[in-house]
């Protein structure tokens, strides 16, 4: 059984977002791997320790850069890498199709990755995939078993958990609370290098959406003080709500 | 000249940083207070590599050359010195000899050891011989195929938790030099009793212990190299083991400038956060300027042993005295940085003032060192 792990290159969760030219800037950003992504690695790792997954591919798509995530998780004990070279202004269309198009060429059994990424947010890469290549998808699991060609995932749902199997080959993205991702191992690192990683250039395909402007939030305001005995501060804080940030009352 | 770390060594600094900050750090000051071994952050050393940094990769070790053994020193004691201590003592201070004069056998069986899991110990120092390392008294008598040893070894690091010592003995202290010999000497072997547990100013998570030999009998085949090279040996690892002491001098300057940068911007007086005083100011660029120029040396001093340069003992003495004192000034300054609150047992700096004093006094103290560089220099 053969798993493929997509994993995106980040920011480092506490980065100081910055921008320039009315882009954000990257300028002095410590590059990581995606944490949820790194989830989806550990969780790949564990199937092939459980005898269960034979070989376990990791796929990036991105510059160069994107290539320091693929390492670290070689060095976690992935087997192999892919480096798609596509424009980090790619949107997520752009960037489902190039890595469904490896996916593809690729056939694995299970695809991995993480349900969200640390930097943009927008949920859509997986989901997208699985749609391209017609699989299923279960998304936010927080547990998997493998048998019979088919996947019992456990997922995260309102109130409670949810139980779905799906046949193989299947999409499924990781919630963090799946694993606790190892530390690559010196040994590990040292491996990393001689792995064998391949570079393909990204299939042509345009972006959906255009970016008009970016935006940091505003900065946070200065609160306000209310200090008086207690029954009048209640009193004053509801004056203030309905009157000056005009709170609805339905 | 080319500053920058291979893709390996960013590895390997990175997760040892990562490992140092999640798995260390945040425990540090209640191992350090309540005087408690870490043995369950050890184990998780023991699965990454760590306590294995010395052995090639040829004897089951991660292989990896001196300037990234240093790097993850540096990045251990960022954490906690007395950790690093532990790890520097055991793979590379306690192993190095095995480098630098054991035999094919010697060193399957000795690297082995250590890449089981066993800690090892550096038996050097005795009650009257410190830093006149010469000057020791322990004896080793040869009988049939066996060495008898006698004697007792001061300040010993992982003296009580060490399956294996590295031992010198003498046999024959008017010898000099040339009667000294190194051996390599099992823990369970009858005759060795650990004394002294030392209550130390810092490095408390660190076991420090007397070490006694009486009519300890150790196999001929575990004398490292021939009779009358131990100096030289010794002599040779503690060349190679002071940029390890530098780099890890260098993770507590570090500490000590990070601890004081993050509070500086914290901590308000005057209506605005100190880091915003000139006075503030002037103590992080000094800290800073001492760290860098701590790290450079230790990673040339490093890069020299690497590329097989004979003579690097000068470049490690002025990595090593500079980096302790390095160490021991961001520490006086970071406690000073953080005033009263500095003082106390809460905030983390006071461990640090503590642990760094050691980085000036073990391993060949400041003024040895001083006395290699100026000897240096005199010869010209």
């Amino acid at each position: 059984m053969k798993v493929l792990v997509c994993v995106k290159q980040t920011f480092d969760t506490e980065a100081k977002i910055e921008l320039k030219d009315g882009k954000i800037s990257d300028a002095g950003i410590n590059l990581i791997i995606n944490p949820y992504d790194e989830v989806a690695v550990e969780g790949g790792i564990q199937l092939k320790e459980k005898g269960i997954a034979k070989e376990v591919v990791v796929v990036s798509a991105g510059s160069d850069k994107a290539m320091d995530a693929i390492r670290t998780a070689l060095a976690m004990g992935a087997d192999r890498g892919i480096l798609v070279k596509q424009d980090t202004a790619a949107d997520e269309y752009a960037r489902a199709c190039a890595l469904a198009e490896v996916i593809k060429g690729e056939s694995p059994d299970i695809v991995l990755a993480g349900h969200v990424a640390a930097d943009d947010g927008s949920s859509q890469v997986p989901t997208r995939i699985a749609e391209i290549l017609g699989f299923p998808h279960v998304n936010v699991i927080t547990a998997v078993e493998i048998a019979g060609g088919k996947a019992t995932c456990t997922s995260e749902a309102d109130g409670g958990t949810q139980v779905t199997e799906v046949s193989l080959p299947a999409v499924i993205s990781s919630q963090v609370s799946w694993n606790e991702p190892r530390y690559p191992s010196m040994k590990g690192i040292m491996a990393a290098k001689k792995k064998p990683v391949s570079t393909v250039d990204a299939a042509a395909v345009a972006n959906k959406v255009a970016i008009v402007s970016v935006a940091l939030p505003p900065s946070k305001q200065a609160g306000i003080k209310i200090e008086d005995e207690p029954a009048v501060v209640g009193a004053k804080l509801a004056d203030w709500m309905l009157n000056t940030v005009k709170v609805e009352v339905k | 000249m080319d500053f920058r770390l291979t893709e390996e060594q960013e590895m390997m600094k990175r997760m040892a940083h990562d490992f140092s900050a999640n798995e260390i750090a945040p425990f540090a000051s209640e191992w350090d207070h309540n005087h408690i071994y870490p043995q369950d952050c050890l184990d998780k050393m023991q699965e990454l590599g760590f306590m294995a940094i010395g052995v090639p990769a040829e004897y089951g070790g991660p292989g990896l050359d001196h300037v990234t053994q240093n790097i993850v020193a540096e990045e251990i004691c960022w954490g906690d010195a007395g950790v690093g201590t532990i790890m520097v003592a055991s793979s590379l201070l306690a192993t190095d000899p095995i480098h630098v004069a054991a035999n094919e056998e010697q060193k399957k069986e000795w690297f082995g050891r250590i890449v089981d899991g066993e800690l090892g110990a550096f038996c050097l120092t005795e009650p009257g011989a410190g830093s006149d390392a010469a000057g020791i008294s322990t004896r080793c008598t040869k009988v049939g195929d066996e060495y008898i040893l006698n004697g007792s070894k001061q300040f010993i690091s992982n003296g009580g938790t060490a399956g294996m010592y590295t031992v010198l003995a003498t046999l024959d202290k008017k010898m000099g030099t040339k009667g000294m010999c190194c051996f390599m000497v099992d823990r369970n072997t009858p005759g060795i009793t650990v004394g002294k547990v030392e209550d130390k100013l810092g490095i408390r998570t660190s076991n420090t212990t007397e070490v006694i030999f009486e009519d300890v009998k150790v196999p001929a085949k575990n004398l490292i190299g021939k009779e009358g090279q131990g100096f030289y040996i010794i002599m040779k690892t503690l060349d190679i083991s002071r940029a390890s002491i530098a780099a890890m001098a260098t993770g507590v300057a570090q500490r000590c400038l990070d601890e004081s940068l993050a509070y500086s911007k914290l901590r308000t007086q005057f209506g605005k956060p100190i880091s915003s005083f000139q006075a503030i100011q002037f103590k992080l660029a000094d800290m800073a300027m001492r760290v860098q120029a701590s790290r450079l040396l230790y990673y040339e001093a490093s890069s020299l042993q690497d590329m097989d340069v004979p003579r690097f003992s000068k470049a490690a003495s002025l990595a090593k005295a500079f980096a302790g004192d390095a160490a021991m000034l961001n520490a006086i300054e970071a406690v000073q940085v953080f005033g009263g609150y500095g003082y106390t047992r809460e905030y983390p700096v006071e461990k640090l003032m503590r642990d760094a004093k050691i980085f000036q006094i073990y391993e060949g103290t400041g003024e040895v060192q001083r006395l290699v560089i100026a000897g240096d220099l005199l010869r010209g």
